[in-house]
């Protein structure tokens, strides 16, 4: 802030040895009040938000930490003894928490590589002088529109095994119909495009207003240069949106260690524990099943929650490290 | 900008009041206050797949001398609202004042500790007005009474006769008797049936014969003192049996599921187990169909399927309106009035002699007469069969979900194996 921002009239000093501005003795009422006013508004401002994050944001974290050191009898309302860290040995061992652990990072990697390669493709299309340019701008949105449970409940009769329509598609061009449901890498697939049906139109107008904000010269120079269209893009265009590419990139990240409604609503198992088989189960839904269990159903759960924020930081690091590869790659 | 101050101050502490009201709200208090209801209060409750409630509510609503009035919220499945059941009656809040609970999971809400999430609502006026074992199945060991009987389910089984007629079967309704008697007459003749139609499978899901030859064995999970037994040669009958015909036999689909609902048009199988409340589902998945009829037998005498309850959760703050309208809903008319329009079977004693004094026949049925076959299958019922403990409900998903795996490909013996794992898992 320099001194020009202070309001006019005013008379300010900054103090040498804190760098904030100190009222010098003397000063009116008034002017003393405004001095206040211009030094702690901005905390009050920001209050409300960090109130309302600590109440119910830190507050359940802390507290899920706190519980998942101790037992919890089934239907009891408060929590039973301390069992140190047998919640946490026990979603380590369990066998379906390594399944769904697989799960995600397959349903993950299957949505979010195929998700933003067809995005920036879009979106470079739609960059060109197309006719009718908002309508396709918007058009690519309208599935984001759409409430994650229809979506959902249409890709689940589209991806029923026996009488879906993918699978009718499939045998009248005479293969065998895919099993959805119970193929692992099968239900992943039908999993993942429900996400990307979703989410590729989002992503698309993002990195269009990343496109649209690269100057229109460096294309007139690339070409002079001898550049073709496909030699514009990987040499002009990905260069110029690396930022963006890296803001969706991550955002795609987090959505898909958090996925639960749309395997949860694919599921055919009455027990929703992600296919008969677990083949489809991911971390959230282990969590939320694991709150329904009958053994210490909080406790375990909150383990599991915490282990589960261990793997996003983990993720996050890993994350970071490579952007930090790239962007150096690309500064050169 | 200076006189704003004391606004802003004001906009402050407005949301730190907001703040702390929200905190304040989320605490709760945690008895729950008893206030009465007024004309224009309103009674909440849930149900699950179709009560027949319907007609009756809508009634109650447009009575002038009713003294509240209700509001149903229909969950259209039993297993997610199992789900949000217990997590709500864990967390000690956010469910209605009348809640419906299906029987095979009763047991588990009678255990000690969530016995406690539920009011008392016995009454001795009401000692005989249910059947006895479905009244007492809604009650603790200490006397508690957790729930109302609203429907039983006796098991008659549903075929399609333009089916069997097809397949050189015998279809008229007292000659299919036969094929009804034993499990063996049974699954023989479905052998019959799927050799002559091969795009028809025999019966509509293997989960369902499944629970049918599990309402006939005595302790499937559990022994008499809630010990956990699976590996007894009863429940690997059942396992045998049914696994055995899922290739052959089975249309290898989840009840419930869009596979499941599409067979009943497609002509995807040719028998059901039918207690009286699958009978709205039948007509509800295959209105246009005809053909469907009911059978007045069951391989092997009878079994009791479902059959639910309502129960008033501890925290409804309307506990003695709610027991009321409970209470009404189960009196025999009212159970009457639900049989009628969803099939469900009333538990109420003065209802079923009256159903058999009818005489009524469902025209979707072939005219089948539904209140006596019904009446004759609940006469077949075993009492206290199968035993239910508390983990009755829990074991029964995951041995579901066993079946559903072999169905879906894999081995009997590996899918055996993870149903035992799943099993330890929960203890």
């Amino acid at each position: 802030m320099t001194r020009t921002d202070a309001p006019a009239g005013e008379v300010l000093e900054t103090s040498p040895a804190t760098g904030s501005p100190v009222p010098p003795p003397g000063l009116t009422w008034r002017q003393k009040l405004s001095h206040w006013d211009f030094r702690f508004s901005p905390y009050l401002y920001v209050v409300p938000f960090f109130a309302l994050f600590l109440v119910i944001g830190v507050y359940p974290m802390v507290y899920s930490g706190y519980l998942s050191f101790f037992s919890w009898p089934r239907y009891g309302l408060t929590h039973g003894e301390g069992v140190g860290f047998a919640n946490y040995g026990h979603v380590l061992a369990d066998p379906v928490f390594h399944k769904a652990f697989w799960n995600t990072i397959g349903i993950f990697v299957l949505s979010a590589v195929p998700q933003v390669v067809v995005a920036t493709v879009v979106a470079a299309m739609l960059d060109t002088p197309l006719r009718g340019r908002t309508w396709w701008r918007m058009s690519v949105l309208l599935p984001f529109v759409v409430a994650p449970a229809a979506a959902a409940l249409i890709f689940g009769s589209i991806f029923a095994d026996k009488t879906g329509l993918a699978n009718e598609v499939l045998r009248a061009v005479g293969l065998s119909g895919v099993a959805w449901h119970s193929d692992r890498f099968a239900s992943w697939t039908a999993i993942a495009t429900m996400v990307n049906y979703r989410w590729t139109g989002y992503n698309t107008l993002i990195i269009l207003a990343a496109l649209q904000a690269i100057p229109r010269q460096l294309y007139e120079a690339a070409a002079i240069d001898g550049a073709g269209r496909v030699q514009q893009f990987f040499h002009v265009t990905l260069p110029s949106i690396r930022p963006t590419m890296l803001f969706v990139i991550i955002t795609a990240t987090i959505g898909g260690m958090q996925i639960f409604t749309e395997p949860r609503l694919f599921d055919t198992n009455l027990q929703f524990q992600g296919g008969a088989n677990y083949q489809y189960q991911t971390l959230t839904m282990y969590v939320f099943n694991t709150s329904n269990s009958g053994t210490d159903p909080y406790p375990r759960a909150a383990a599991a929650t915490w282990i589960i924020v261990l793997i996003i930081i983990g993720i996050a690091l890993l994350n970071y490290a490579i952007t930090r590869q790239v962007q150096r790659r690309g500064e050169r | 900008m200076r006189h704003s101050t004391t606004r802003r101050k004001a906009a402050v502490g407005a949301a730190l009041a907001l703040v702390a009201g929200t905190t304040a709200a989320c605490g709760g208090d945690s008895e729950a206050s008893q206030a009465s209801l007024g004309k224009d209060d309103v009674l909440t409750i849930t149900t699950f797949s179709d009560f027949g409630y319907d007609a009756l509510i809508e009634e109650w609503n447009a009575d002038p001398d009713r003294p509240f009035s209700v509001e149903m919220t229909k969950i259209a499945d039993w297993d997610p609202w199992k789900q949000t059941l217990t997590q709500k009656l864990q967390a000690g809040d956010g469910l209605t004042d009348i809640v419906a609970v299906e029987g095979d999971a009763m047991p588990q809400f009678l255990s000690e500790g969530a016995s406690d999430q539920f009011a008392d609502i016995s009454d001795p006026s009401l000692d005989d007005r249910w059947v006895e074992y479905a009244y007492q199945a809604g009650q603790t060991a200490d006397g508690k009474q957790v729930g109302y009987p609203t429907d039983a389910g006796p098991e008659a089984f549903c075929y399609r006769a333009d089916l069997f007629e097809k397949a050189g079967l015998p279809s008229d309704r007292e000659e299919v008797e036969a094929i009804f008697e034993t499990w063996d007459s049974y699954f023989a003749a479905g052998e019959e049936l799927t050799a002559a139609l091969p795009e028809t499978k025999w019966y509509d899901s293997s989960g369902s014969i499944a629970q049918a030859m599990l309402n006939q064995a005595e302790f499937p999970f559990q022994t008499a003192d809630n010990t956990i037994d699976v590996e007894n040669a009863e429940l690997e009958l059942v396992w045998d049996t049914v696994t055995g015909y899922s290739t052959t036999l089975s249309p290898r689909v989840v009840q419930w599921k869009e596979d499941w609902t599409a067979n009943f048009t497609n002509d995807g199988f040719a028998t059901m187990p039918c207690p009286g409340w699958m009978f709205s589902n039948i007509k509800s998945n295959a209105p246009e169909v005809k053909g469907w009829d009911i059978a007045n037998a069951f391989p092997g005498g009878g079994g009791n399927w479902g059959g639910s309850y309502l129960a008033v959760p501890a925290m409804s703050e309307h506990q003695e309106e709610a027991q009321e309208f409970a209470s009404w809903l189960t009196d025999a008319d009212q159970e009457l009035a639900a049989f009628e329009a969803a099939g469900n079977y009333p538990a109420n004693v003065e209802a079923q002699e009256s159903l058999a004094a009818e005489n009524a026949t469902d025209p979707y049925f072939n005219d089948a007469p539904t209140a006596v076959i019904l009446a004759d299958r609940a006469a077949a019922v075993e009492p206290g069969r199968p035993y239910k403990g508390d983990m009755y409900s829990d074991i029964l998903g995951l041995f579901q979900t066993a079946i559903q795996r072999v169905d879906e490909g894999a081995s009997p013996d590996e899918s055996w194996e993870t149903f035992t794992q799943a099993v330890d898992g929960l203890s």
